[in-house]
């Protein structure tokens, strides 16, 4: 079985719901393109996540239009992360949040020498914020000048 | 990464690595720690052996034998919860950490 088509999937279940269409983003320029400059082995990664992941202590997200960001130290111990979300079902996330922030995967790839080290912070967001330009004009050059601070090589973007 | 490759070919990023697995597992199944690092491992070497603007590669892992989960996937009602403006707790203990100031382990960062 192919790839599940969510674009018209999700279209018509809108639309039987009476709901807006949906302006989803097409970009149909070539992509920019940035080569990596040395082997993973010793580049510094960073991670965006759009999971809704954050520790216990800080804020956690709210369902409407958040285009806030949390920074997770990359020492954080995994148990206290804690996943929220109004988009997809939590349940995996909450008993592991690696299902959509790998942290363990990576610290275990730096140990191993795959990659050379990760950034200081990763960064996590939660994602359906129903306005692209909201994204691409204050979350995205926000999150992009971190990075650049924090002396990155490349970033992993795992969205939900 | 992505689990929604017609979303993410829409987009068109530099790179993508697409694995066909329900939405909320963008990086592996729960509690399955070599799995995970496998999907890792095989996702950052596009940074490596990626040469043009636009690939997509997919990922060699199935979530099942069947493919059942993707005939429920976003296929018909709203499962979505409400849009609150206040924040959305994963437990009563983490909003009470929150308002008392935030964990002495990490710094909140509110923006």
């Amino acid at each position: 079985m192919g790839p599940v088509d969510y674009i018209p999937r999700i279209r018509d279940n809108y639309a039987r719901l009476g709901y807006k269409a949906y302006n989803w983003v097409v970009y149909r320029d070539t992509a920019p393109w940035a080569p990596l400059r040395k082997p993973l082995s010793q580049c510094r990664l960073g991670v965006a996540a759009s999971g809704g992941i954050y520790v216990t202590g800080q804020v956690a997200f709210h369902y409407k239009d958040d285009t806030s960001f949390r920074e997770i130290p990359t020492d954080v111990d995994t148990k206290e992360l804690r996943a929220t979300h109004f988009a997809y079902d939590l349940s995996d996330a909450r008993t592991d949040p690696n299902v959509v922030f790998p942290i363990d995967a990576l610290r275990r790839l730096v140990l191993e020498g795959f990659l050379g080290g990760l950034a200081s912070r990763f960064y996590t967001f939660m994602g359906g914020i129903y306005s692209s330009r909201r994204v691409s004009e204050d979350l995205a050059p926000r999150l992009t000048a971190r990075f650049l601070e924090d002396g990155v090589d490349a970033v992993l973007l795992v969205p939900v | 990464m992505t689990s929604a490759q017609d979303i993410t070919r829409a987009v068109n990023p530099p790179r993508a690595a697409f694995l066909d697995f329900p939405l909320g597992h963008t990086t592996g199944k729960p509690h399955e720690p070599e799995l995970q690092r496998q999907i890792l491992v095989e996702a950052l070497s596009s940074f490596e052996t990626m040469t043009a603007p636009g690939s997509v590669k997919e990922l060699p892992f199935r979530w099942s034998q069947d493919g059942e989960w993707k005939a429920k996937a976003f296929a018909e009602g709203d499962d979505r919860t409400p849009r609150h403006d206040t924040p959305q707790y994963q437990d009563e203990e983490d909003r009470r950490r929150a308002e008392q100031g935030g964990s002495p382990s990490c710094p909140v960062c509110r923006t």
